[in-house]
């Protein structure tokens, strides 16, 4: 079942057309890739499929609505939740605070004032089980502008999925961490995603063909391929486009 | 436990509040305590919008001074008996106009914050204060309006004679609305202000409009301003234009600054500081909003989270027992700073003085003698080395009390 749907998108700054006639259909529960090389378009795709930006012609469809015209907080209600490839935090606020606030919309309290958070037992509950799969509870307390990097990233993920949003896009989502730290990042994504929609942007390829089941290859903002990970290895046109050294030498 | 160690905390604030007049009960005091009271609540609901809400505005004595002006409006319909109840829900009235008027400036003036919320507030402010005086039947022009709240009826027996009579009443007001503003932090709306404070389009990627959420926290600013503004016309029973313009705007947005903005207590502390400055500094020098100056310039470079930010910077040392390191360097430190500002006080105040003789600390100054001036101008230098020269013992000292000690029990400065 087709979750997300991408037809003929396009997008303009000015004169520079980024993202040109972009189509793309995301099944329920895939993980999805988007690669391809810097200044492809990839952040800008996500930038649109969440609200960021608004289109400049085209129609994107989630779970049937379209949704090309919506603000970002329209679409995450919907269960459409995405990471930063900045990592993009409440920095004043705790840890705890960070997560909680991400769980506040989908539990139902919206801009309630007459509710006292600490005494919301389930969803205090909530935040702790997100802060325990995220390996980050005994930070719980620390602001989180003054985490460590990888702590920060986690904690960035740990806001995505926190409202139990069934689509999860992840945009870089190791960048910048070491090969230790991304191992264990990857893992965390694995565990925090699983039988969710995935859609990834990542320059890693170890960590994308190892992740996606399906990958879509973005250039000078057109998909010229998208399909398994095995026929995207094969594919001379990737290869002549981006990846061709990549492969070779990973 | 937390919740005993609260309420514990939120009686202590209520005793001292009300214990007050028994330690000074001169009219003076009394007075002086009535316009912290008011002080206080508009000083906090300026801290819902830049402390908690990150807007920084500029125009926020538009709702003290409406909610003001409606009270004033609302004795006078008592004296005359259009309306009759007791004076005790006056603040309610301010309060009520003070939402009204932010509920309809919010719809256009929260859309963003940073430098648009500023101007569109300054301007809001400018536009509310022009108004004044056009609108002369409702702001009674430069002399403004003026009410009695002794009418109505008498609450208790207690007839609203004396000022300290309204001292209890505004005691009462400032901690139901020091109550209601600390709990408004801990429910979502509160908690997605600060969320939307650090980072509004993180926010809009966890289902909030940033927009709406703003919208939120600057009505209910909006609403305690204007219970000040009511506050302060039973206190004064009159009020003029010169209440909601932009002096008083840039008074509050002082005592929140100079107070401490990250801390609910803060704006508490700097509302207290600058009554006393304004209420006793004027007494003894006309340079008293020079020196105000000063000590917002101060603040902002040197303690930029103000003096509450200065208290609690203490936590880590207090809490480890090594206070006790830092009264010698501070001592060290302090005094020297003390007679600098004190000299710095005296020089300004012999360069401004039209008298011959200038009398200061029990002192006599000869003002067109050079030689005195020298004199405090060679002391104030003095301190300032002195202080120059402390400094490096009381950061050495600072950083022996809050040294890190990690498990292994190894220090890491």
């Amino acid at each position: 079942m087709t979750v997300l749907s991408l037809r003929n998108v396009t997008k303009n700054f000015g004169e520079t057309e980024i993202i040109r006639g972009v189509s793309l259909d995301i099944e329920k529960g895939e993980k999805h890739a988007i690669i391809g090389p810097n200044g492809a378009g990839k952040s800008t795709l996500f930038h649109l499929i969440s609200g960021l930006y608004g289109v400049t012609g085209g129609s994107i469809k989630f779970k049937e609505q379209e949704i090309q015209n919506k603000q970002p907080y329209e679409i995450n209600r919907l269960g459409l939740a995405r990471s930063f490839q900045v990592t993009n935090i409440f920095a004043r606020l705790n840890v705890f605070e960070n997560v909680r606030c991400a769980l506040l919309w989908s539990s139902g309290y919206k801009y309630s004032f007459w509710h006292l958070l600490g005494r919301q037992k389930e969803l205090n509950e909530k935040a702790l089980e997100v802060l325990e799969q995220i390996g980050l509870k005994d930070k719980m307390h620390f602001p989180a502008g003054e985490l460590a990097y990888a702590h920060q990233r986690a904690l960035e993920l740990g806001i995505a999925i926190a409202s139990g949003a069934e689509v999860i896009m992840l945009d870089e989502p190791v960048a910048g961490m070491s090969h230790s730290e991304a191992e264990n990042a990857v893992e965390l994504i694995r565990k925090i995603t699983a039988g969710k929609t995935l859609i990834m942007v990542e320059h890693d390829m170890n960590i994308v063909f190892d992740v996606a089941d399906r990958i879509s290859v973005l250039v000078y903002g057109e998909v010229i391929a998208c399909d398994k990970p095995e026929n995207i290895r094969a594919n001379p046109k990737v290869q002549e486009a981006y990846l061709g050294e990549v492969v070779g030498s990973a | 436990m937390a919740l005993v160690k609260k309420s514990a905390l939120w009686i202590a604030y209520l005793l001292a509040l009300l214990s007050l007049p028994q330690f000074f009960d001169s009219v003076l005091a009394i007075s002086i305590f009535n316009q912290m009271a008011i002080a206080i609540v508009f000083a906090l609901s300026y801290n819902m919008l830049l402390g908690q809400g990150g807007m920084l505005s500029f125009g926020h004595a538009v709702y003290f001074g409406l909610g003001g002006f409606l009270a004033v409006h609302a004795l006078i319909m008592i004296e005359f008996e259009t309306v009759y109840f007791s004076i005790i829900w006056i603040p309610l009235v301010g309060g009520f106009i003070g939402l009204l008027a932010a509920l309809f400036i919010g719809t256009f003036s929260t859309h963003k914050a940073g430098t648009v919320f500023a101007m569109i507030s300054l301007g809001i402010g400018e536009l509310i204060a022009a108004s004044s005086l056009i609108f002369v039947s409702f702001f009674g022009g430069e002399a403004g309006v003026s009410g009695d709240r002794t009418f109505g009826p008498p609450f208790f027996g207690v007839e609203w004679f004396q000022n300290v009579e309204i001292y209890y009443l505004a005691v009462a007001w400032v901690f139901i609305a020091t109550l209601f503003m600390y709990l408004f932090t801990q429910t979502p709306a509160g908690k997605m202000a600060n969320a939307v404070r650090d980072n509004p389009e993180r926010a809009e990627f966890i289902g909030y409009s940033a927009r709406r959420v703003r919208y939120i926290t600057f009505c209910a600013a909006g609403l305690f301003a204007g219970v000040a503004g009511g506050l302060f016309a039973l206190n004064y029973e009159f009020i003029t234009e010169e209440n909601l313009n932009a002096a008083t705007s840039g008074r509050v947005l002082l005592s929140a600054y100079i107070g401490g903005l990250g801390y609910f207590i803060g704006p508490i502390v700097g509302a207290v500081i600058l009554t006393l400055m304004n209420s006793l500094l004027s007494n003894y020098s006309d340079l008293w909003m020079l020196y105000l100056g000063i000590m917002f310039l101060l603040t902002v470079l040197f303690l930029p989270r103000g003096f509450a930010g200065f208290i609690m910077m203490h936590q880590v040392a207090w809490i480890r027992g090594t206070m006790k390191q830092l009264i010698v360097p501070y001592l060290l430190s302090g005094i020297p700073a003390v007679v600098f500002v004190m000299s710095s006080i005296a020089l300004i105040e012999l360069s401004h003085t039209e008298d011959a003789e200038f009398y200061y600390l029990g002192l006599t100054f000869d003002s067109n003698g050079a030689m005195d001036f020298g004199l405090i101008a060679l002391v104030a230098i003095g301190a300032l080395v002195c202080v120059r020269k402390s400094l490096p013992q009381l950061k050495a000292a600072w950083e022996s009390a809050n040294e890190v000690i990690d498990e292994t029990g190894e220090s890491e400065s």
